[in-house]
C-alpha cells in the first residue's frame, strides 16, 4: 500500500488504487467473514468441548495415603488399578508412625469364637486352619481352666523371622510380622521356630482357591491363599490401612479384645468402642506377656483371667 | 598317603594280576543289568508318588500344622550323615597314617557322593514349593541356617567327589587297556576320563598335592555340614531341639551310620566280587573296632543328651521324655538305643563278631536304626508344642506317615543305591594303583630289610 502511495500519477495512481481497493476490500472483506466464520465455529465448536468438559461441581471427600480428608470433583475420579507391585511395596513398608499392640482380656473370654469365624471368612480359611484360634488353658493342676485366643504375637524378636531362608516372612516398621506367599518357598522352618503354632501351612489347595482366582496378591490379606506356602494372623494389616480395627477385635461379642498404638499409648475394645490408656489398662489389670523367657518380645498382651463374670463350661471338646 | 610316589610299580609284574583281580567284575553283567532293571521299576512308582505330591500338595503326606517336619526332614539327616564317613576314613584315619584304609578309602568316597548328591533332593521333596527353589540363591537371606546348609552341601559334595575322582585317574590310564571285556562306550568313557595320563613321576606329585589339600579342607567342611543340619533343629525353641550338644551329637552319631554303611559295602564288594584279598579279615577287624569305638562316643552323647534333662525334668522336657521313654515312642526308642548302639558295642568288643558276615548283620542293624533314631530326634519334639493341640481334626494331632510319602522317601534311597551300584561295577572300586605300589613298596622294603640284616 504504501508503496502505491509513492506513484508519481496520481489520477492513473487512484484508478489503479480504486480497482486495487475494491480488489483488496473485497480480500478484505472475504477474509474478515472467513475469519469470523471460522472463529465463529471454532467458538461454537471450543463452547461445545467446554460445556462436554466443564466440571459439574460435584465433589466428592477423599482420605489422601497421608490421612488428609480432600475434596475432588466426582467426575474427576480415575479408578487406578491396584497392582502387585504396588501393593507388595506398602505392604513390606507398613504404616509409618504407628506400633500395632493387642490386648487380650482373658476374663471376659467365653470361647464364642466368633474372632475365629470373622478372620476365617475374611481369609478364605477352612475351619480348622487358624489365624487365631482359641485354647483351653490351665496352668497348674489346681488352677482353674479359662479360654485363651491366641493370634501371631508378632513378636518383636520374632524366631520365624530370623530362620526365613528367603525373606518371605518379616517385621514391618509398625510391629505387624507378615509372610508373603509370593516369595515362600515352603520350607516350614518358620513353623518348626514358633513356640506359639502360631503358623498355618496350606497342605492341600486352598478352600477359595477357585474363585479367587485371577485376583491381585494383597500381602496385608494374604489372599488368595495358595498352595504350598505359609499363613498367619497379620493383625488384619489391610483394615488397618483404612482406619479399622481387625476383623477378630470387630467381631468378639464379649468384649475381649482391645487393640491399639503403643506410640500413642491408647487401645480400643472392639466391642464397647472405648478406648483406653494401654499402660493403665495393662498396670491396673497385670498385663502379662505369653512365655516371656523365651525373649520374643510379643506384641500381644494379656489380662489374666481373674474376676471372671461366667462359668468355665468346658464341653470335653477340643478336636474338630 | 605316603609324600611321594615310587613309580617303579608301574614295571612291576604284580600289578598285572592286581589289576586283573579288580577290573574282573567291572563292565556290564547280566546280574548288573537285573539288578538296575528292579531299581529303576522300583524308582519309576516312587516318581509317581512324587509326581502325586506334586499335584496335590503335601496333603498326601502325613505332616500337618503341628509335626510338619517327618520322614523327609528326618531322611535328609540320615542322608547326610551317612554321607561324612567319606571324610572320616580318608581324611581323619588317612591323614594320620593308617595304611589299612587304603583299599575301604573309595567305598568310603562313593558313599559320601552319593548320599551327598541325594541329600539335596531329599530336601526338595519337602518344600511345598519346589519350583521357588531358586528363590534360595535369589533373595536369600545369610542369617538363615538353610542358606548356611545349602552352601556347606554343595561344597560338600564337590570336595567328596573330586577325592573320589583324583585318585580314580591313574586307575583308569592303567585300566585303559585291560577292559577288552567290556562294551565299547565303557572303554571310551575311560580314555576321556583318564585325562591322558602317563604316569609321569611329575603327576603323580600333583596328584598327592592336590589330594592331600582335599583331605586338609573336607574336615572342616564336614564338620560344618552335620553341624549346621544339627542347628535347623537346635536354633529353635522347642523342647527336645534347644539342646546345645546337637552339633557333636549329631556328628558322632553320622559316624556311627556311615562306619555301617561302609562295612555293609564292604560285604558286598568282598563277596559278590571276589576281592577277599584286598578287604581282608583283618580290613573288617579294624572297621569293627572303627565302629565300636565311633558308637561308644554316640553313647556318651545320648547318655548327656537324654540324662540331663531326665534329671531335672523341666514342664515341656518331661512330657517329651516320657513320651520317648515310656510313652507312644517307647517301643521304637528301645529298639534303636538297643539294637542300633547298645547291643552292637557289645557284640563287636568280641572278635568273634568282627568277622564280615557277623558284622553284616550287625551294620544293618546299626544303619537302619540310625534312621530311625533322626525320625525320632525330628517327630517327637513336634508333637507336643508349648502351647496345647486344639479344636484340629485329630489326624492332625498325631503323625503318621502316608504311603506315599514313604513311597517318595523310598525313591531316594533307591537314587543312592543306583549311584552307588553304577560307581562300583563300572569303575575299580579299589584302588589298583595304591595296592600295586603298596606291593612294590614292601617289596623294596623286605630287599632292604633282608639287606641291612645281612650286612649285621
Amino acid at each position: 500500500m504504501t508503496k502505491n502511495n509513492q506513484n508519481s500519477d496520481p489520477d492513473k495512481t487512484n484508478k489503479a488504487l480504486d480497482i486495487g481497493n475494491s480488489r483488496r476490500a473485497f480480500f478484505k472483506n472475504f477474509g474478515l467473514i472467513g475469519a469470523t466464520a471460522a472463529a465463529g465455529g471454532a467458538a461454537i465448536y471450543s463452547g461445545y468441548k467446554y460445556e462436554e468438559s466443564k466440571p459439574n461441581h460435584d465433589f466428592v471427600k477423599v482420605l489422601t495415603a497421608d490421612n488428609r480428608l480432600v475434596e475432588v470433583p466426582r467426575d474427576q475420579i480415575k479408578d487406578i488399578k491396584v497392582d502387585l507391585t504396588r501393593l507388595q511395596l506398602q505392604g513390606r513398608e507398613g504404616l509409618k508412625g504407628h506400633r500395632w499392640v493387642m490386648v487380650i482380656d482373658l476374663s471376659k473370654c467365653r470361647n464364642a469364637r466368633k474372632c475365629i469365624a470373622a478372620c476365617q471368612s475374611a481369609h478364605h480359611l477352612r475351619p480348622y486352619e487358624y489365624h487365631i484360634n482359641t485354647l483351653i488353658m490351665q496352668e497348674a493342676q489346681n488352677t482353674p481352666l479359662y479360654y485363651m485366643p491366641k493370634p501371631c504375637q508378632h513378636c518383636d524378636n520374632p524366631p520365624c523371622v530370623a530362620v526365613c531362608p528367603v525373606n518371605a516372612t518379616f517385621k514391618r516398621q509398625d510391629g505387624v510380622v507378615l509372610i508373603d506367599n509370593e516369595r515362600c518357598i515352603g520350607c516350614r522352618f518358620c513353623i518348626a521356630a514358633c513356640p506359639y503354632s502360631a503358623r498355618m501351612f496350606h497342605w492341600e489347595e486352598p478352600l477359595m482357591s477357585e474363585s479367587d482366582k485371577g485376583k491381585e496378591y494383597n500381602i496385608e490379606l494374604n489372599v488368595p491363599q495358595k498352595k504350598g506356602t505359609i499363613s498367619k494372623c497379620l493383625f488384619s494389616s489391610d483394615r488397618l490401612r483404612v482406619g479399622k480395627l481387625p476383623y477378630c477385635v470387630s467381631a468378639c461379642p464379649n468384649g475381649v479384645y482391645y487393640f491399639g498404638d503403643e506410640n500413642q499409648d491408647a487401645v480400643t475394645n472392639g466391642t464397647t468402642k472405648e478406648t483406653h490408656r494401654l499402660s493403665e489398662l495393662l498396670r491396673v489389670n497385670g498385663g502379662y506377656h505369653l512365655m516371656p523367657e523365651l525373649g520374643t518380645k510379643p506384641r500381644v498382651y494379656y489380662l489374666p483371667p481373674k474376676n471372671r463374670l461366667f462359668e468355665f463350661k468346658n464341653e470335653g471338646r477340643n478336636e474338630l | 598317603m605316603a609324600s611321594e610316589v615310587n613309580t617303579g610299580f608301574l614295571h612291576d609284574k604284580r600289578l598285572d594280576s592286581i589289576a586283573t583281580d579288580i577290573l574282573r567284575p567291572v563292565g556290564i553283567s547280566k546280574g548288573f543289568l537285573i539288578w538296575m532293571g528292579f531299581l529303576t521299576i522300583s524308582l519309576l512308582g516312587c516318581i509317581y508318588a512324587y509326581y502325586l505330591q506334586w499335584e496335590k500338595g503335601l496333603i498326601v503326606t502325613g505332616l500337618r500344622d503341628y509335626v510338619s517336619w517327618g520322614m523327609y526332614i528326618a531322611n535328609f539327616i540320615f542322608f547326610v550323615a551317612t554321607s561324612l564317613v567319606g571324610m572320616l576314613i580318608s581324611s581323619v584315619l588317612g591323614l594320620i597314617g593308617f595304611k589299612w584304609i587304603k583299599p575301604i578309602a573309595r567305598i568310603a568316597e562313593i558313599i559320601a557322593v552319593a548320599f551327598a548328591a541325594i541329600a539335596g533332593l531329599v530336601i526338595v521333596s519337602d518344600m511345598g514349593r519346589p519350583e521357588r527353589l531358586p528363590y534360595v540363591f535369589m533373595y536369600g537371606r545369610i542369617q538363615s541356617p538353610i542358606l548356611w546348609d545349602v552352601t556347606v552341601v554343595t561344597t560338600y559334595l564337590v570336595l567328596s567327589a573330586l577325592l573320589y575322582f583324583l585318585p580314580l585317574i591313574p586307575d583308569l590310564a592303567i585300566s585303559k587297556g585291560r577292559i577288552g571285556h567290556t562294551p565299547k562306550w565303557l572303554q571310551k568313557t575311560y580314555e576321556v576320563l583318564s585325562v591322558n595320563w602317563n604316569h609321569s613321576p611329575q603327576q603323580y606329585k600333583i596328584l598327592l598335592k592336590s589330594v592331600r589339600i582335599l583331605l586338609i579342607l573336607i574336615i572342616p567342611t564336614a564338620f560344618a555340614i552335620h553341624t549346621v543340619t544339627s542347628w535347623l533343629l537346635a536354633v529353635t525353641l522347642r523342647p527336645g531341639w534347644d539342646s546345645t550338644i546337637f552339633g557333636p551329637y549329631f556328628l558322632t552319631g553320622a559316624f556311627v551310620s556311615g562306619s555301617a554303611a561302609v562295612i555293609i559295602m564292604m560285604y558286598f564288594v568282598r563277596t559278590n566280587y571276589k576281592l577277599d584279598k584286598y578287604l581282608t579279615m583283618h580290613h573288617f577287624d579294624m572297621m569293627g573296632k572303627l565302629l565300636v569305638l565311633v558308637s561308644l562316643v554316640y553313647l556318651y552323647f545320648n547318655i548327656n543328651e537324654f540324662l540331663v534333662p531326665a534329671f531335672k525334668l523341666k514342664t515341656a522336657d518331661a512330657i517329651h521324655l516320657h513320651d520317648l521313654f515310656v510313652g507312644e515312642y517307647a517301643p521304637m526308642f528301645w529298639s534303636v538305643q538297643l539294637l542300633g548302639l547298645i547291643i552292637p558295642i557289645i557284640l563287636l568288643l568280641f572278635r568273634f563278631f568282627r568277622k564280615p558276615l557277623p558284622m553284616l548283620i550287625i551294620s544293618i542293624f546299626v544303619l537302619v536304626a540310625s534312621w530311625f533314631k533322626r525320625f525320632l530326634i525330628v517327630v517327637p519334639a513336634q508333637e507336643n508344642p508349648f502351647l496345647p493341640k486344639q479344636f484340629v481334626p485329630h489326624a492332625w494331632m498325631v503323625y503318621q506317615p502316608t504311603i506315599i510319602e514313604t513311597a517318595i522317601t523310598m525313591g531316594t534311597i533307591l537314587l543312592a543305591v543306583i549311584i552307588i551300584t553304577v560307581l562300583v561295577k563300572l569303575f575299580p572300586v579299589i584302588p589298583i594303583w595304591e595296592m600295586a605300589e603298596e606291593k612294590h613298596a614292601g617289596k623294596n622294603d623286605e630287599h632292604q630289610k633282608s639287606s641291612t640284616t645281612s650286612n649285621l
